[in-house]
C-alpha cells in the first residue's frame, strides 16, 4: 500500500457536483414529462410502422444526457423484404 | 397564531427526526411553546429520539379518527416544559392521515402553541405531502451527498406545487439544513462542499450540522442532540439554526473551522 496515494488521489466531489448539475437541469424540465424517451421510441415506431413492419427487438434506442444537448440514437434492423408487407 | 414548519428531505436517514427534536428542543429552551409532531405513521421514531416511548397513549390518527382528544395524545417533555410531542401511530395504515383530519389537528395547534415542527415521512406518498401541506417554512435537510441532493431538489419541487401556499399563489420559505458535514472530507475534494449544494440547491442555509458523535449519543440516550449536551458541535449549530429561523441574521460558520462560511468566501477572517 503506497501511503502517498492517499494525498494523490483524484478528488471524486468535482465528479459529484457535475454529475448533479447536469441530472438536475434536466430533471427539473422534465417535470410532468419524465417518460420522454419512451414516447419518442413509441412515436418514431408508429411512423416507420406506416411503412414497412418493424420487429422491435430489432430497434435500439439510446439517450445520452448531457449539459447543453441531449442526444436520442435510434438504430433500426430493416429486413430486406420489409417494404412488401407495407399495405 | 403559530408557526408550522416542515422538516423534510425525500431521502430517509438524513436527519429529519434527529433535526426535528433538536430544533423543537431549542426553541422551546428560550421559553417558546413547541409541539413536534411525527406523521412517520407505522415507523415513528420521533418518541424514541424524544425519549418519550414509554409514554405513548394516544397519537396522531387517534386524534384524526376522533378517538382521543388532542390534549390527551400530546406528550409534555419531562426537561423543558414549553416542549411537546404528538406521536404517529405505529400500528395504523398511513391511509388513515386524512387531509381533513390533519388540516384539523394542525390548526388546533397553531392556536395552541407558537411553533408546530411537522416530522416528516421520507418518499413523496401521502405522508410526506401531508406533512407539508400546510406548512408556512420548510426546512430542506440534505447531506451532502448526491442521491440526497436529488431527492431535495425533488422535494423543493413538491413544495413549491403541493403546498398549500403554493396552491394560493404564495411562496412557500424554504431553508436548507446540511447535515453530517464533514468539513475536513469537503475541503480535501471528496465531498460536496456547502458552497456546491447551495449552488445546486439554490435555497438560503440555515445551518450547517456536523458529522458527530454526539447525534448518536443523544439518540441512545433519548434525548434531543441541543438538550443531551448543549455545548457539542451540532448543538451549537442546531441553536444558530433556530436563531436564523426566528429571523436572525447569523454568519452561517463551518463546523470544524475557525472562519466563517461568509468569511471564507470573502477571504476574511470572521470577528
Amino acid at each position: 500500500m503506497n501511503p502517498f496515494r492517499f494525498f494523490s488521489r483524484a478528488q471524486s466531489a468535482p465528479a459529484a457536483r457535475e454529475r448533479l448539475q447536469v441530472l438536475l437541469a434536466h430533471e427539473r424540465a422534465a417535470t410532468g414529462d419524465s417518460d420522454l424517451v419512451n414516447k419518442l421510441r413509441d412515436e418514431i415506431l408508429k411512423a416507420i410502422s406506416k411503412h414497412m413492419q418493424v420487429d422491435d427487438e430489432k430497434v435500439s434506442i439510446k439517450m445520452e444526457r448531457g449539459a447543453q444537448v441531449s442526444t436520442l440514437a435510434v438504430d433500426i434492423e430493416i429486413p430486406f423484404d420489409a417494404g412488401k408487407k407495407a399495405a | 397564531m403559530g408557526k408550522v414548519i416542515v422538516v423534510t428531505s425525500g431521502k430517509g436517514g438524513v436527519g429529519k427526526t434527529t433535526s426535528s427534536a433538536a430544533l423543537g428542543a431549542a426553541l422551546a429552551q428560550n421559553g417558546e411553546k413547541v409541539v413536534v409532531v411525527d406523521f412517520d405513521v407505522g415507523l415513528r421514531n420521533l418518541d424514541l429520539v424524544m425519549g418519550a416511548e414509554r409514554r405513548v397513549v394516544y397519537d396522531l390518527v387517534n386524534v384524526i379518527q376522533g378517538e382521543a382528544k388532542l390534549t390527551q395524545a400530546l406528550i409534555r417533555d419531562k426537561r423543558v416544559e414549553t416542549l411537546y410531542l404528538l406521536p404517529a401511530s405505529q400500528t395504523r395504515d398511513k391511509d388513515n392521515l386524512t387531509p381533513e383530519g390533519v388540516e384539523k389537528v394542525i390548526a388546533a395547534l397553531k392556536n395552541a402553541f407558537d411553533w408546530v415542527i411537522c416530522d416528516s415521512p421520507a418518499g413523496i406518498e401521502r405522508g410526506a405531502t401531508l406533512a407539508m401541506r400546510h406548512a408556512d417554512v420548510a426546512i430542506v435537510v440534505t447531506n451532502p451527498e448526491v442521491s440526497s441532493v436529488r431527492d431535495s431538489d425533488r422535494i423543493i419541487g413538491l413544495l413549491d406545487s403541493k403546498t398549500l401556499k403554493a396552491e394560493n399563489g404564495e411562496r412557500i420559505e424554504k431553508h436548507l439544513l446540511l447535515t453530517r458535514y464533514d468539513a475536513a472530507r469537503a475541503e480535501r475534494g471528496d465531498m460536496l462542499k456547502v458552497e456546491d449544494v447551495l449552488e445546486i440547491l439554490s435555497i438560503p442555509l440555515l445551518g450547517i450540522i456536523p458529522e458527530s458523535m454526539d447525534v448518536l449519543r443523544a439518540s441512545n440516550v433519548g434525548a434531543p442532540v441541543t438538550l443531551a449536551d448543549g455545548r457539542s458541535a451540532p448543538a451549537l449549530a442546531y441553536f444558530e439554526a433556530t436563531r436564523r429561523l426566528k429571523g436572525e441574521t447569523l454568519p452561517v460558520t463551518v463546523p470544524g473551522d475557525k472562519r466563517s462560511f461568509l468569511g471564507k468566501i470573502f477571504g476574511r477572517k470572521a470577528a
